[in-house]
């Protein structure tokens, strides 16, 4: 009897590889979604470097220090495809999914663990794949949307954009492949009484993310393969000689470049869910509103993705259509922010760094989702369209907001990952830091757009000095806030300060807070039994 | 270079800095058709189409800041007054129907309110209803060839003028060496293809911003209502020179432009007898842009 208690014990606690087994091979959700948010780290640090480099070429007018312009290019790329593929998307998605999908529906571990490890190391060598295109033959200075010609065997001979095509391949069959793991998990192994309207928000974002993976990234990999027999075995799909169609690219492209801002952004709503809940101590205002908010900003991101071409020679009434489709995404999303706010009225708050930064998102992102209206319509999208008043935009909505959601849920799950509290006088620093450099960065950006400063150019015409010195100050203050990230990390890892199971009170009632801080290496061996999870 | 280094210098200095930024903001409203520094706002606008533009950019935009402002102030009254110390004991309520329906329906409202001048605006800037002659615009790595098929189907090429050759009063980055040349007040119908990869021609004060697509023949037209030079630069990632290929267009009278037509029509024809040239000549000039 007590030999069969034993024996038990022995199957659950001491079968955990050790060394570099454990990592390489592991099948743990846990320990690969840790990988993932270091390998985020990694991919922040070489992303950072890259954007840093643009801003001190573009501090002053005239050359800095980039004399050759197809290593601004490639800059340009590169700073684009890190910080999509490789820092927002495994930290946000793959890691932060990882480790709280399983531990929020009451389930042991993913669905497919094996098919876990496969993801994570598919992605690690498309990152190496993305370093070496970077450094061969001149790199790709396509811009992380790879239009053709400029793509093509002869405008980019050698081998930099094909390495470039197969790292997307590599990183998109990881997608594919955590997709169908996210979902089937979602699916099928939910605990007992925890129905799809009783799943905590976040497993919510991340089913809607990993359905709109699963649908983009094959029509991602179809137009990679194009491109790359387009480059390679002389067929012609890109290219007008040969009776091919250069926008038929571009049509691809967005068909999945679209859907994929929101995979971005969606993982981010869920934290911010969490969090807000969380320390308003109350459950989320209108949770149905908030969950199939989130499911119609996936359905209708189908089906708009040709307002990034408003400037390709579409046909008026195309036009016409893209822009009102796409004024359609401000209604659920503005559920979603007077939600959030609904939820936080009434609450009693406690302003920890998760929720700093939680404020700070909802900010931003209605600072940056207002201009998205401005950029729907096609009409005035023309004074727009490639200028900097889009790389505000986007800088807005997709690096602000989403880097906010991953330090607020680094903060808020820090102590449940590594059982260590972080320091929160430190905390609410770096998120102040990075507030302010963000806006600095990001905001005169918009008054550059509007006067006509065009994206992607290594040198500006000097009446456009002033906002971009201003602009590349905000990028040091953003850097320092960086740093001071990794100096919080570090203090956490290093401090004395033991996270209880739940450090954040009544309002964190989502299962992963009932496991003790570390999460063990194996939680809800036991399924749980959920009656009121949470309110609906 | 030079000139941009004085501008630089000329800002560091403090408060002065500050002055000249509002002064140039609001000196924009002049008649300037190029980027102005500390520009907050669009540049005057030129043609019809812009001004439209302008007009219906206002409209959102005002609509926009007051629902930032709004949000904020919702915000700021949670953190004032929903805070631990100021309210301890939270509340339940996670529904009301109404406040979800009006949520919904106001942004609605909103949306249907922008579309209507969206959709006028869009029609409207479309195409020329009544072209007086036609602009042809090919798009070359890295420099922009036009041509005149109304006025003898002269063509010329329009190169920037490398930062080491500006004089005085040029503007580094945006001048070239042959400027686009319209009459003023005439609907000008522009046909724009690359011969190589994807550019676009824009004029941010004309609101005109297309691409050129090889392969295609794209369309858009221009009725620009005051004589000036205007400028823009190209506005899709072309390769290595894609910040060095600006458009700079001249709009002068119609009288103006005949006499202007009549010395093209000279100095441009033997380009168009030996087109093996234009690229011999143009290689050279790329060459100096780096």
């Amino acid at each position: 009897m007590s030999d069969t208690a034993h024996a038990d014990a022995h199957d659950r606690h001491d079968h955990r590889p050790t060394g570099w087994r454990r990592w390489v091979y592991s099948t743990n959700h846990k320990d690969i979604g840790t990988m993932y948010i270091v390998m985020a780290m990694i991919g922040a640090i070489v992303g950072t470097a890259t954007s840093v480099a643009i801003r001190l070429e573009l501090h002053e007018p005239g050359i800095q220090f980039i004399s050759d312009f197809q290593f601004y290019n490639v800059l340009v790329t590169a700073h684009g495809f890190i910080m999509v593929f490789f820092v927002v998307m495994p930290a946000l998605i793959a890691g932060f999914g990882n480790w709280f999908i399983p531990l929020m529906i009451g389930a042991p571990d993913m669905a497919f663990p094996r098919m876990n490890n496969i993801s994570f190391w598919l992605l690690a060598a498309a990152l190496v794949m993305l370093v070496i295109a970077g450094l061969i033959d001149g790199g790709p200075g396509t811009g992380w949307t790879v239009y053709p010609p400029l793509s093509n065997a002869d405008y980019h001979p050698g081998m930099a954009v094909d390495f470039g095509i197969l790292s997307l391949h590599l990183a998109g069959a990881s997608s594919i492949l955590g997709a169908i793991n996210f979902i089937t998990t979602i699916v099928n192994m939910r605990a007992p009484g925890m129905t799809f309207h009783r799943m905590p928000l976040f497993v919510w974002a991340e089913f809607v993310t990993a359905v709109l993976l699963l649908l983009a990234i094959p029509v991602l990999a179809g137009a990679l393969t194009m491109l790359l027999t387009d480059r390679n075995f002389g067929t012609t799909f890109f290219s007008p000689a040969g009776g091919g169609d250069p926008l038929l690219w571009q049509h691809l492209f967005w068909f999945f470049g679209h859907p994929e801002v929101y995979i971005i952004i969606i993982p981010a709503f869920g934290v911010i869910s969490q969090i807000v809940s969380t320390f308003a101590k109350k459950p989320v205002f209108g949770y149905l509103g908030m969950a199939y908010a989130m499911a119609a900003i996936g359905v209708v991101g189908f089906v708009v993705w040709a307002h990034h071409m408003y400037t390709v020679g579409f046909n008026v009434e195309t036009r016409a259509y893209f822009t009102l489709a796409t004024m359609v995404i401000a209604v659920p999303t503005g559920v979603k922010v007077f939600s959030w706010l609904a939820t936080m009225w009434g609450g009693s708050i406690k302003f920890d760094t998760p929720m700093l930064y939680a404020m700070g998102f909802i900010f931003l992102f209605v600072v940056g989702g207002v201009t998205g209206v401005t950029l729907a319509n096609a009409g005035s999208d023309i004074a727009f369209h490639d200028t900097y008043f889009v790389v505000a935009h986007f800088h807005y909505v997709l690096s602000v907001a989403a880097i906010f959601a991953m330090y607020g849920g680094f903060y808020y799950w820090i102590g449940k990952m590594s059982g260590k509290q972080y320091p929160e006088g430190l905390g609410r620093l770096q998120f102040w830091v990075s507030f302010v450099g963000v806006n600095i960065l990001f905001f005169p950006q918009h008054f550059a757009g509007m006067a006509g400063m065009p994206r992607r150019i290594p040198d500006f015409p000097d009446a456009y000095a002033g906002w971009n010195m201003i602009s590349s100050w905000g990028a040091y203050i953003t850097v320092v806030g960086a740093i001071l990230f990794f100096v919080v990390l570090w203090k956490t890892l290093k401090s004395e300060n033991a996270a209880e199971a739940n450090p954040w009170g009544v309002g964190a009632d989502t299962l992963e807070w009932t496991v003790e801080s570390p999460a063990p290496f194996h939680t809800h061996e036991q399924t749980p039994s959920i009656s009121t999870q949470p309110a609906e | 270079m030079q000139n941009s280094r004085r501008i630089i210098l000329r800002y560091k200095s403090g408060v002065a800095f500050l002055i000249t930024a509002f002064a140039a903001f609001m000196a924009s409203g002049a008649n300037a058709a190029e980027p102005k520094p500390w520009q907050m706002n669009f540049q005057p606008a030129a043609t019809p189409v812009m001004e439209k533009i302008t007009e219906f950019h206002n409209l959102l935009l005002t609509v926009e800041v007051g629902i930032v402002i709004f949000v904020l102030a919702l915000m700021l009254i949670i953190i004032f007054k929903f805070n631990a110390k100021s309210n301890p004991e939270p509340s339940k309520t996670t529904h009301n129907t109404p406040l979800e329906v009006i949520w919904t329906v106001i942004p609605i409202v909103i949306l249907i309110i922008f579309s209507v001048p969206s959709m006028k605006l869009l029609f409207f800037m479309d195409k020329a209803q009544n072209p007086e002659m036609t602009l042809k615009i090919v798009g070359h790595q890295w420099y922009w060839s036009y041509q005149y098929p109304d006025h003898g189907g002269f063509e010329f090429d329009s190169n920037m003028i490398p930062d080491e050759e500006i004089k005085p009063g040029q503007r580094r980055l945006l001048d070239v060496d042959n400027q686009v040349v319209l009459p003023v007040n005439t609907e000008v119908r522009l046909l724009m293809t690359s011969e190589d990869v994807i550019h676009n021609w824009a004029i941010p004060a004309f609101g005109v911003k297309l691409d050129t697509v090889p392969g295609r023949t794209n369309e858009t037209w221009v009725k620009v209502t005051k004589p000036g030079t205007y400028y823009g630069q190209c506005s899709e990632l072309c390769g290595v020179n894609h910040g060095f290929m600006p458009v700079a267009v001249k709009v002068v009278s119609k009288d103006e432009f005949k006499q202007w037509v009549a010395k093209a029509k000279k100095e441009f024809a033997k380009v168009k007898a030996a087109p093996v040239k234009v690229v011999e000549m143009n290689t050279p000039v790329q060459a100096k842009v780096r």
